[in-house]
């Protein structure tokens, strides 16, 4: 390639020239990024005027550690991968690793340090940053630079893949999704099922899983919408509010409990689908994409202002709490009435509440991954798949796009409005807070993330961007940054998906036929 | 001008598509032009014509992806007629009329298996025997059976095109030549009165192409259906059609059988040039 560009009188740089200027660029970037940002840390304490800390040393370890950084990425594009994976090696081993023993120390030395008097500090490893966290955060970067300098290596031991060979590649990364979703699937499901009667078990722990699976639910509806019928919805998050405010307006106003109000909820969520759907679905790709996102926000804003109904940004408090059918989990019953514990005759404790709602939730979910995967079998899930593949040859075929899609559209939303009315039962107060586009991006990343279409995935991808940041607390302020980094590495690993294959949903022979390679002539 | 009396006469019992009039316009772009034609019931009528003589365009005017700007597209059943093709949205002539197509760039549902495209095909009649999802939600006998009457239309079709081998693969893993014949079977599964093939042996080896022959020949013979053909690869569309469409410009410049199309001097100056042999 390089000869062809010398046909100018100019010499084509070499790579250490490239390396060079980049690496100018990238320092004047990390200057200009950093230098107010993290220069400067603003202190407020009580009865004292604002005032800032510098923290010039962070700023300079940047631009000598980014720059370098690029200097190995530059070479490794060259075709020159040995750098990268020596430095960057070197680079994680020592800031990660040196990190992650300051941080242990920390945790575990320190107080004995204390007890021994002496000066609390790391355990003696000269780290750049005064942080532990943000070492570990320049070593996972380093990470990615050996992973890029590991694929040029692959890339060059094989030379180009064949098409065959990249298919058998794809096909045998698919075996494996296949394999692991197999064995992921039902034990993750035994492990919901029991995890709350397990000795480690807490409160904490409980409410965490509950989060996690509103969100494997949300994730499911929206892979219905997203992974089965190809539609690209941004505004997912305004079904689960119409289910919350729903339910938050059907109990408070007309006193009707959850298991009442929970079927009316998915009811108006899949009616907002139908209403959004209408007008948006001769939009494709993109452009319903902005749609969306555009009726999303439409939805939050209304919430805001229109103040008689929805109680503005103040939302609705003092919805009803939830109740065993009825039976309300209440220490003091009203008289004349029972109590949960009452019923069954055991001790009060605030955990039946929690461990029910868990239940609720673990139910509800795995009813919409029940309906998911059945739709699928069904000439509406084919129908669906089809056309995300293809909608010209679809129409061709007779099917009727526009009616195919907003039964997806519907269903997806009904799947959100019952998340909807679970979320708002479980927290007893909402406000157009919590349904931000943020939120629609995380549901739409656990999509993604765990594969398109794959069910196990989803569920993974849940616990891995829900839960990380709950265990992630610790990391306070670089928690955000931290899970953008796992982010990037994990679509790096497995651009399409953690557990991304995709199982016919009719097989002429069960076994047989399938495991046969593709032969190459077989024509006729 | 025979050819024009011809065309222009009387649709009976075996009539299947009258084209009357039909004038397609972009703009400024004149793609057809006035073309009037009958194609009949277990026929094969080819319609050839030099690159950019809007071939394809009728295909899109004919199965509703562009509505023609003038002209009548009148679909016979039982002599009678039954559909204005011209007023239909374009899934609707692949639902209720029945037409069925093929495309130039083949369009297969690339990640979905091959079986799986034939299953889609049947997409109407499922869904109906599925009580709009309903009752196959609950997993009804009415369902289960229509799928496996649905399977065995699928596997038939699958044998006829010699892709059985291949049904649980995914149909963009399959030879090019086999992708062509995966879309004239899944184009049969939706149990078409007309079916509508553009270029379907382009990209095909000579013996490729006398299978593919033998293909559409049987079909005509078997289940009686029309077939329009559009084909640049002259051995066949002689080889097989009972009557040939040339357009030229967007205009018809001939019509009839291949042997009086072959001898038409408006045929050979269209594909030869202005200078008359001999």
């Amino acid at each position: 390639m390089a000869t062809l560009t010398m046909t100018g009188a100019k010499p084509v740089p070499s790579t250490m020239q490239i390396a060079i200027k980049e690496a100018f660029l990238t320092a004047f970037l990390v200057f200009m990024l950093s230098f107010l940002m993290i220069g400067f840390e603003t202190q407020a304490q009580q009865g004292q005027p604002l005032s800032y800390v510098t923290r010039f040393a962070a700023i300079v370890w940047g631009i000598i550690l980014v720059p370098l950084g690029r200097i190995l990425i530059v070479f490794n594009r060259h075709g020159r991968p040995m750098p990268a994976l020596i430095g960057g090696g070197f680079a994680f081993l020592y800031l990660f690793g040196g990190a992650v023993i300051a941080i242990l120390f920390d945790v575990l030395v320190i107080p004995f340090n204390d007890y021994f008097g002496e000066a609390a500090g790391a355990a003696g490893i000269p780290l750049p940053f005064a942080d532990p966290i943000v070492d570990a955060i320049f070593g996972l970067g380093a990470l990615y630079i050996v992973i890029l300098g590991i694929q040029t290596m692959r890339h060059t031991a094989h030379g180009e893949l064949t098409l065959a060979q990249r298919e058998a590649k794809e096909a045998r990364t698919a075996l494996r999704a296949k394999q692991i979703s197999m064995v992921l699937g039902p034990a993750l499901l035994v492990t919901a099922l029991v995890l709350p009667f397990t000795p480690w078990s807490d409160r904490v722990l409980v409410e965490t899983m509950t989060l996690i699976l509103t969100y494997v639910m949300l994730g499911w509806g929206l892979n219905i919408v997203v992974g089965l019928a190809g539609l690209l919805d941004l505004g997912y998050v305004a079904f689960y509010a119409v289910g919350a405010y729903s339910y938050a307006k059907l109990a408070t106003e007309f006193g009707l409990d959850f298991w009442a109000s929970l079927p009316l909820a998915g009811a108006f969520a899949a009616f907002f689908g139908v209403v959004l759907g209408f007008p948006v679905l001769r939009l494709r790709g993109d452009y319903l994409a902005i749609v969306t996102l555009g009726f999303g926000e439409m939805i939050r804003i209304t919430l805001i202002n229109w103040q008689a109904f929805t109680g503005g940004p103040n939302g609705i408090t003092g919805i009803p709490r939830m109740t065993f059918f009825g039976v309300p989990f209440d220490r003091t019953p009203e008289e004349g009435t029972q109590a949960f514990h009452t019923l069954f005759g055991l001790e009060y404790s605030t955990m039946h509440r929690i461990l029910f709602l868990y239940y609720v939730i673990l139910g509800l979910a795995l009813i919409t991954n029940f309906f998911t995967i059945r739709l699928r079998k069904l000439p509406i899930g084919r129908a669906w798949e089809a056309l995300r593949e293809d909608e010209t040859a679809c129409r061709a075929l007779g099917i009727n796009p526009t009616n195919t899609k907003l039964t997806a559209f519907a269903l997806g939303a009904m799947m959100a409005g019952f998340a909807g009315s679970f979320f708002a039962v479980r927290q007893a107060f909402i406000s157009p807070e919590s349904f931000v586009f943020l939120e629609s991006a995380v549901i739409l990343a656990i999509v993604v993330l765990g594969g398109m279409g794959s069910q196990v995935g989803v569920a993974l991808a849940a616990v891995l961007l829900i839960g990380l940041p709950e265990v992630m607390r610790e990391l306070s302020l670089y928690r955000m940054l931290a899970f953008g980094a796992v982010m990037v590495l994990i679509m790096l690993w497995r651009p399409r998906g953690l557990l991304a294959h995709r199982e016919p949903t009719i097989l002429l022979r069960r076994g047989g036929g399938k495991a046969k390679p593709r032969k190459a002539g077989a024509t006729a | 001008m025979s050819f024009t009396a011809a065309a222009m006469a009387e649709p009976d019992d075996t009539s299947l598509l009258k084209v009357t009039h039909l004038t397609m316009r972009f703009g400024g772009l004149l793609a057809i032009d006035d073309v009037s034609f009958v194609a009949r019931q277990r026929e094969i009528t080819g319609i050839i014509g030099p690159n950019g003589a809007g071939k394809t365009t009728l295909f899109n005017c004919i199965t509703g992806f562009y509505k023609p700007t003038i002209g009548r597209l009148e679909l016979f059943r039982d002599g009678k007629v039954a559909y204005l093709l011209e007023q239909m949205e374009g899934y609707a002539i692949g639902q209720k009329a029945r037409v069925a197509r093929t495309f130039q760039n083949i369009r297969l549902f690339a990640g979905m298996s091959v079986l799986e495209n034939l299953m889609v095909a049947q997409h109407n009649k499922l869904m109906l025997a599925s009580g709009y999802t309903v009752f196959g939600m609950l997993g009804l006998p009415v369902y289960r059976k229509a799928e496996r009457a649905a399977q065995e239309k699928a596997v038939h079709w699958l044998e006829r095109c010699g892709l059985i081998d291949h049904a649980d693969l995914s149909a963009g893993n399959l030879p090019y030549g086999a992708q062509r014949r995966l879309e004239i079977a899944r184009a049969m599964c939706t149990d078409p009165v007309l079916l509508c093939l553009d270029e379907p042996a382009a990209g095909l080896n000579p013996r490729e192409s006398a299978e593919l022959n033998q293909l559409l020949l049987s079909i005509r013979d078997e289940t009686g259906i029309g077939v329009l053909l559009i084909e640049h690869d002259m051995s066949v569309v002689m080889g097989i059609s009972d009557h040939i469409i040339v357009l030229d410009y967007g205009k018809k410049i001939s019509d009839g059988t291949p042997a009086e199309v072959q001898r038409d001097p408006a045929v050979i100056r269209a594909y030869l040039g202005e200078e008359e042999k001999e």
